[in-house]
């Protein structure tokens, strides 16, 4: 027997502390009551992540869309949106600019939030089946361009969708194509290559589009090949990531298979074909210049630019080099036109961004969103907030290279000028979410350790400075800083920014600017007062227990692993300083907010 | 340096012939040590010197490869490869902890093998699972949102059924 | 498969969107997409995968097509799957363990009704309308 309307509860975290288990147990009451229990199937479903308006409440198939509703409204939802089948526009969200309820969730704007260009075939196509790529207008973009467009007219639609590199500098895509095609005649050999060696920690949305839609990336190359005169194209991919590159191989397989790569294309005549080269673990390598060392079989150590790959790059030939991300955009732009693109997104940033939204988010995921979207839309609205209620305190962008965005710029529209112009950076789009319980010197710390592990060595500021720098923040965190130490990482910095010979070295102080410059009173907290405000720098922490507020149940001292914790049942406990080892479980453990730190 | 050694007749056909389709390709050596690590485990220095040779390039060359990138391996790894992700989102969620907890129970730092060859413990790079923080993969399973009371339970599993294919 | 000339693709292209828009209209047949990324499989999907055909085989269903993606971004509650069939609105699960599996050939798939605490919502609709 089938029921003829299914009505959904919001489960998730933040929709259930608002009451959403009271209404999801009312309407199933108010239901059996009126006997309708068996025409209605009542669920509690995971995160809708509008939490901002939640609870939320949906009752399918016609989709309607309620929100912030209140136990009361059981019997309502029941009587009139299931029984009658009138919607309860009371409940339906409001929007004061059109001045109308709106009716289903196509119609808010949550919903329009995402929008998928560079992610519009992953969950959807079957990535080892290039017939559902074909069938999802696959290959109709190279079609275009090898059958009716001339070279100068891809780079006229790139130059008008206003298309930016996707790797993290934002570099308009056009130029580059187009410095490689106006000396196409005149090389020996022209090169394509995909930057797939997604290292920045936190960062998986390269994979994730080349697992989810391989085909797209390397449609575009072929498109680049034909535009900027090359016949060969290397894809570079981290070798961590063994199912991209088991799916590439598959899709090139398929491709050669169907004539859409290898000779006579589509009997065009256009020769071109992709080699897949394996990265070996060196952050370095995404820097283009390391990257095309890489391919040549070298140690991955930066050049100095100019000259540009565009003009001469791998084996001294013309390259055309963009990140996958960049590559997944073009197929739409071609067939779409250039003007449909520019649509989306800012002045200066078209188009989308693809984030990986991680850390203390409830809805951990990737998102791809137009440029301009604000922070706050992203972290509340799609990512449905911090968990367990806890403070935001700031969002960093950029990994390694990047900054920290504050609370106060959670409105600041995201895109590449305006993260710029914060002090971080888009990168290649990890989005890292810190709560309270995060220490900004500690995680800039974090950072520094990422950068002296992976600087390459070939210059010495970088060599030099990350180190140097990485030991200052050592000596704060572990209570032995001194005023001094603000000076110098900041005198460190800026001989980094000029001096380094890439954009690994020349950025890797970012996160040290960017925190300095948001955070100061942290880092003072730490050398003037030798104390971790979050409780995370283990040296400067002391756990103590609340007398007042301890009663006595003894969860701490049992959960305690190095058993300092001393107490009766139903007596105030107490914590052996020394013994202590600062792990901080009796502070987790304690449902009475009782252990504190000091 | 590596003392370990292996056997140059030791190369299977297989390695040999993805050798020779090779051989003439540029940029080929990093391919080729990718395939040899994948043949030994690591990069037995017997095995560069017998690469060196056969394609023809200095040994000096390939050893200057081997120890710039960290994929390469020249040491023996354990049977049992326990990497610990290290991103941003699982440094976070105490990666950090799981860390010290496994040099507590294995009584090893950081990129060292046990002494019974069971386990070599990594710190790695984000492994691209997020949504689980904080991971740790040993081989190719990932266990995820674990704490450090849940480690000891995974290394029984492991040690044991290693135990028993042997 | 032979090379392709242009007039080929165009005709591949056609009939298999034909293909697939019938498989959504098909009263007849059951569509199972199972959502295999990195963090899907890290999160147990091949064990989801294996756990549907499993379960429709016990049932002796044999209108149900098992097809395998990319990640749908919803990191969080992998592994993900969908489901579109006759009768019941499209739906994404997600936490699908092999005992939810059971659940959902159970209870979705055989007496229409959604599965409690497991649906999920797509991150957002396309854009790009077909």
């Amino acid at each position: 027997m089938a029921y003829s309307s299914y009505c959904l509860v919001c489960g998730g975290t933040g929709c259930e502390s608002s009451k959403a288990d009271l209404i999801y147990r009312e309407l199933r009451r108010v239901a059996e009551e009126r006997g309708v229990d068996n025409d209605v199937q009542i669920v509690k479903t995971g995160c809708f992540g509008f939490c901002e308006k939640g609870p939320i409440v949906k009752i399918l198939p016609d989709e309607s869309f309620y929100v912030d509703v209140k136990p009361e409204d059981a019997t309502e939802l029941i009587d009139e949106h299931v029984i009658k089948g009138r919607a309860v526009k009371r409940l339906m969200i409001k929007d004061k600019e059109r001045k109308k309820h709106l009716e289903t969730e196509d119609d808010i704007n949550f919903y329009q939030k995402q929008v998928r260009v560079v992610l519009r075939n992953c969950g959807i196509i079957n990535p080892e089946d290039i017939t559902e790529y074909i069938a999802r207008e696959g290959y109709a973009a190279l079609e275009k361009v090898l059958f009716s467009m001339s070279d100068d007219d891809v780079i006229a639609e790139l130059k008008t969708s206003g298309l930016r590199g996707r790797g993290g500098a934002g570099y308009p895509t056009w130029q580059k194509w187009k410095f490689t095609k106006d000396i196409k005649h005149t090389a020996e050999e022209v090169f394509v290559v995909c930057n797939a060696d997604e290292g920045d920690p936190g960062a998986y949305m390269d994979r994730s589009t080349l697992e989810g839609d391989p085909h797209s990336v390397m449609e575009a190359m072929t498109i680049a090949g034909y535009t900027c005169g090359a016949h060969k194209g290397y894809i570079y991919i981290r070798a961590e990531y063994p199912l991209a590159i088991k799916r590439l191989q598959t899709a090139m397989a398929q491709a050669r298979e169907y004539g859409l790569l290898g000779d006579d294309i589509l009997g065009s005549g256009f020769n071109f074909d992709i080699e897949i080269r394996l990265g070996a673990g060196a952050f370095v390598c995404g820097e283009e210049t390391a990257l095309l060392a890489s391919i040549e079989g070298e140690r991955g150590t930066p050049r100095p630019r100019p000259p540009f790959p565009a003009v001469k790059g791998l084996w001294g030939m013309p390259t055309v080099i963009n990140n996958v991300e960049t590559w997944a955009n073009i197929p739409m732009i071609i067939l779409r036109g250039g003007e449909w693109f520019a649509r989306i997104g800012t002045d200066g940033s078209k188009g989308t961004k693809v984030f990986a939204l991680t850390g203390k988010i409830n809805n951990s995921g990737l998102i791809e969103v137009p440029m301009g979207t604000t922070l706050r839309e992203i972290i509340y609205d799609i990512g449905g907030g911090i968990p367990k209620k806890k403070q935001f305190k700031a969002v960093q962008t950029g990994g390694p290279s990047g900054g920290v965005i504050t609370a106060d710029h959670l409105d600041t529209p995201i895109d590449f000028d305006n993260l710029t112009k914060l002090g971080s950076m888009m990168g290649s789009g990890g989005m890292i979410v810190m709560d309270e319980d995060d220490c900004i010197v500690d995680v800039t710390k974090f950072y520094l350790e990422f950068s002296v592990e992976e600087s390459c060595g070939k210059c010495a500021p970088c060599r030099i400075g990350t180190r140097k720098m990485f030991d200052i923040l050592e000596r704060i965190t572990s209570g032995k800083g001194e005023m001094e130490d603000i000076d110098r990482l900041e005198a460190i910095a800026v001989s980094m920014k000029k001096a380094s010979l890439c954009g690994l070295g020349q950025t890797a102080a970012n996160p040290v600017l960017s925190t300095l410059k948001y955070f100061r009173n942290e880092y003072l907290d730490h050398i003037q007062n030798k104390r971790c405000p979050s409780g995370v720098c283990k040296d400067l922490v002391r756990y103590e227990i609340d007398a007042e507020k301890c009663i006595g149940c003894t969860v701490c001292a049992r959960r305690c692993p190095v058993n300092c914790i001393a107490g009766e049942r139903k007596t105030v406990h107490v914590i052996d300083q020394d013994a202590c080892i600062k792990c901080g479980q009796c502070y987790d453990a304690c449902k009475f907010d009782a252990v504190r730190i000091a | 340096m590596s003392t370990q050694t292996v056997e140059t007749a030791t190369f299977s056909d297989e390695l040999l012939k993805f050798i020779e389709t090779w051989k003439d390709k540029r940029g080929n050596i990093i391919m080729i040590m990718h395939r040899i690590q994948q043949e030994f485990g690591f990069l037995p220095w017997d095995a560069m010197a017998h690469m060196a040779k056969l394609i023809d390039v200095p040994l000096a060359k390939i050893y200057g490869v081997a120890t710039f990138y960290h994929y390469f391996k020249l040491e023996k790894p354990g049977r049992n490869k326990v990497a610990v992700c290290m991103g941003t989102a699982c440094y976070l969620k105490g990666a950090r902890d799981l860390i010290d907890e496994l040099s507590n129970l294995l009584d090893v730092g950081v990129d060292e093998t046990t002494e019974d060859g069971e386990f070599t413990v990594e710190s790695v790079r984000c492994v691209g699972c997020c949504g689980l923080a904080p991971v740790v993969m040993v081989g190719d399973e990932v266990y995820g949102k674990i704490g450090p009371d849940g480690l000891p339970e995974i290394l029984a599993k492991h040690r044991s059924a290693a135990t028993e294919g042997a | 498969m032979a090379k392709m000339t242009l007039e080929e693709l165009r005709k591949l292209r056609d009939e298999k969107r034909l293909e697939l828009n019938r498989r959504k209209v098909d009263e007849k047949t059951i569509e199972v997409i199972v959502s295999m990324g990195t963090s899907g499989i890290a999160a147990g999907a091949k064990e989801t995968l294996q756990a549907f055909i499993d379960e429709l085989n016990q049932h002796g269903i044999t209108n149900a097509v098992i097809r395998q993606s990319g990640s749908l971004g919803l990191d969080h509650a992998e592994p993900t799957i969908e489901i579109h069939m006759k009768g019941m609105p499209d739906t994404i699960y997600g936490s699908v363990t092999p005992a939810v599996v059971t659940e959902i050939v159970d209870r979705h798939i055989l007496k229409k009704e959604l599965v409690d605490k497991h649906v999920f919502d797509r991150p957002a609709p396309d854009i790009i309308k077909e």
